[in-house]
């Protein structure tokens, strides 16, 4: 991470009794993309609209470039905003819409027809101009937006959930253009989703939000791979979550006795206490399904109760002993890989695929 | 999707409303359309009478004057409804039922009472006269009534709440994420009121203009009393024809000439601007 751009500390934000912010600690550095990834009432875009400046914190700074911003109107921040509904002028053309923040900056005439129209290039819009935000489609209007965000350069640009309106397909497209455009231009992004999906696909950095608070912070692969928390590892992709005992702790390794299952070997830092009640979790591509028995830890009987066909992957819900049914995803190597609903297999797992959580 | 009704379902809802319309203002519309194409001077079908009204400077120059009656009444609505619409789509729920009931307090009291409670403000001797003089603002009275100052002020009491409305409709109906969308971008307050709120609410604006000219070109009891035999408009022409000269005809061919006015410009604004602008 480069230096930082926007630094926010300790920031909460209160409504009354409810806390909609708390007590949150960020830096964006500059040119980076930071996702605010969370579910609805998390505190993502309360947070985003601080960082704007149209709420006030009730505690906390806001810094960018390490001077704090919090007295200043949002008019004053030098921000770009996309917004879900997009909030195009209806009144105004293409063009009169994307001039206009460079009108509020009284640049010369023939220098906003000039950046206008390579904005309007940038996002694949050129000769659209003349056109009324309700004569173009989702997708071209969301262009607009983002045209209309970066046409006077920003030093920050914000989205709130910018996709959210568009069905999946133009979400896609539009995910791997906003990344290449952001890359392009070296903008420094805060964006705000819900879609763990989209905040996988398009950030450096992602920060976890649940219930006011950042959880966790780090890049995608980091948050996937070593999630702090069961919240985290639920809400970015899919696990299994097991309760478990431990049994043994010994050079790293660790057997855990699953409520009612199998018995788990798993790797691990922390040593606890034998006894000790833990969560257990492990993500469904990591299981793997044989015909055969294999020579391995964690190599588990089990039967097929579930087969559901997605086309390039397949989910199998795989009960091992004691009723225990895990979900395991598979990707789909032709008909006669898969298994049968009924079938007897046996199911198996590396010991550092799975995460312990206290 | 909306729920589509049968035609005898619309029938039934719509009906009763029609068969009152019907019976009490349709035929008699009629029956004027008839009385005004007949019984002028010779008793012949023809458009006697409306020549009649047409070609006479006196009629013409009253005509004029309820136009530029309506035309000032409408301006001061709307510049004094404007500001009490803007401060009515940006106040919380309390503030807001506060200034609405003085808003529509006028609309439940009669307009007979009003006027007569002008006429007690605004004569030589009236309230709003003795305060100035008690002031030592002026030391003549004021000429505030009897002429078409006090018809105007008058007027634009009454007929203000249905500027408002249609004002604070169009303006509420601004998405504020337009607003936030215009800061961000650098926009000040001034500039965001020209460039965002101002051209938003012009809808509203000429459907309010339009509810309030249409009604004063109509208003006859304030007129009468707050204008006296020095403002006369069209209503009270008609009126005179009808009850002292009993020229049916001819106050018909009058009524006739303000409804064709009235129906262009309603029709006029539903092509431009569509007559859901009134309500919405």
């Amino acid at each position: 991470m480069s230096r930082s751009l926007v630094t926010l500390v300790g920031v909460s934000k209160t409504y009354g009794r409810t806390v909609a912010v708390n007590n949150v600690s960020l830096e964006v550095g500059e040119g980076e993309f930071v996702t605010l990834l969370g579910p609805s009432g998390s505190g993502k875009t309360t947070t985003l609209m601080l960082i704007a400046g149209f709420e006030r914190p009730t505690g906390g700074e806001i810094l960018v470039r390490g001077e704090s911003v919090v007295a200043r109107p949002p008019e004053k921040r030098d921000i770009g905003m996309v917004f879900q509904s997009y909030a195009l002028f209806p009144h105004m053309t293409v063009f009169e819409n994307v001039a206009f923040p460079l009108r509020t900056r009284r640049v010369a005439g023939p220098e906003v027809a000039k950046r206008v129209d390579e904005v309007l290039t940038a996002v694949r819009m050129s000769g659209l101009g003349a056109r009324y935000p309700r004569q173009l489609s989702g997708g071209q209007q969301q262009r607009i937006a983002l045209a209309r965000a970066l046409v006077y350069r920003p030093s920050l640009l914000l989205m709130d959930e910018p996709l959210g309106a568009l069905d999946k397909k133009l979400r896609e497209e539009m995910q791997s253009e906003i990344k290449s455009l952001q890359r392009e231009l070296g903008i420094t992004t805060l964006y705000v989703t819900h879609d763990q999906q989209e905040a996988l696909a398009l950030s450096d950095r992602i920060a976890i939000m649940n219930g006011g608070d950042v959880i966790q912070t780090g890049s995608p692969l980091a948050l996937y791979e070593r999630p702090a928390t069961g919240f985290v590892a639920g809400f970015l992709g899919d696990v299994n979550l097991l309760e478990g005992v431990m049994a043994e702790a010994a050079r790293g390794l660790l057997r855990v006795q699953i409520v009612d299952g199998p018995e788990v070997l798993t790797l691990g830092e922390q040593p606890l206490a034998p006894g000790k009640r833990v969560r257990l979790t492990i993500r469904p591509e990591r299981l793997e399904i044989g015909s055969t028995e294999l020579a391995v830890p964690n190599a588990w009987r089990g039967r097929v109760r579930e087969v559901v066909f997605h086309g390039e992957l397949v989910r199998y819900g795989v009960e091992v002993e004691s009723r225990v049914v895990l979900r395991v995803t598979r990707p789909f190597r032709g008909p006669d890989t898969l298994f049968a609903r009924g079938e007897e297999i046996w199911l198996t797992s590396r010991p550092e695929d799975w995460r312990l959580f206290a | 999707m909306r729920p589509r009704s049968s035609w005898g379902q619309a029938l039934v809802l719509v009906g009763p409303a029609l068969i009152l319309l019907g019976t009490v203002y349709l035929y008699p519309l009629a029956r004027l359309l008839v009385l005004s194409l007949t019984g002028g001077a010779d008793g012949a079908v023809g458009f006697g009478a409306y020549r009649r009204f047409l070609e006479s400077s006196v009629y013409l120059g009253v005509l004029l004057r309820t136009f530029r009656i309506s035309l000032v009444v409408t301006i001061v609505c709307l510049v004094m409804a404007y500001p009490v619409s803007y401060v009515l789509s940006r106040v919380g729920s309390l503030t807001f039922r506060v200034i609405m009931v003085f808003v529509l307090l006028p609309l439940w009291t009669s307009i007979l009472v009003r006027t007569y409670a002008w006429m007690v403000l605004l004569q030589a001797n009236g309230v709003l006269n003795n305060l100035l003089r008690r002031l030592h603002v002026i030391d003549e009275p004021l000429r505030l009534m009897y002429n078409e100052a006090g018809v105007v002020i008058g007027m634009a009491q009454v007929l203000l709440p249905f500027a408002i409305l249609p004002v604070f409709a169009s303006l509420r109906n601004i998405d504020p994420r337009l607003h936030a969308a215009a800061q961000v971008m650098g926009a000040g307050p001034w500039r965001r009121f020209r460039a965002v709120t101002l051209p938003l609410s012009l809808p509203g604006v000429a459907a309010a203009g339009l509810l309030v000219f249409v009604q004063a070109l109509g208003f006859f009891i304030i007129p009468a009393l707050l204008g006296g035999s020095r403002v006369i408009t069209l209503a009270m022409v008609i009126e005179t024809q009808v009850v002292d000269l009993l020229d049916w005809s001819l106050a018909s061919s009058m009524a006739m000439v303000l409804l064709v006015v009235t129906v262009v410009l309603v029709v006029g604004f539903d092509r431009l601007l569509g007559l859901d602008k009134v309500w919405v």
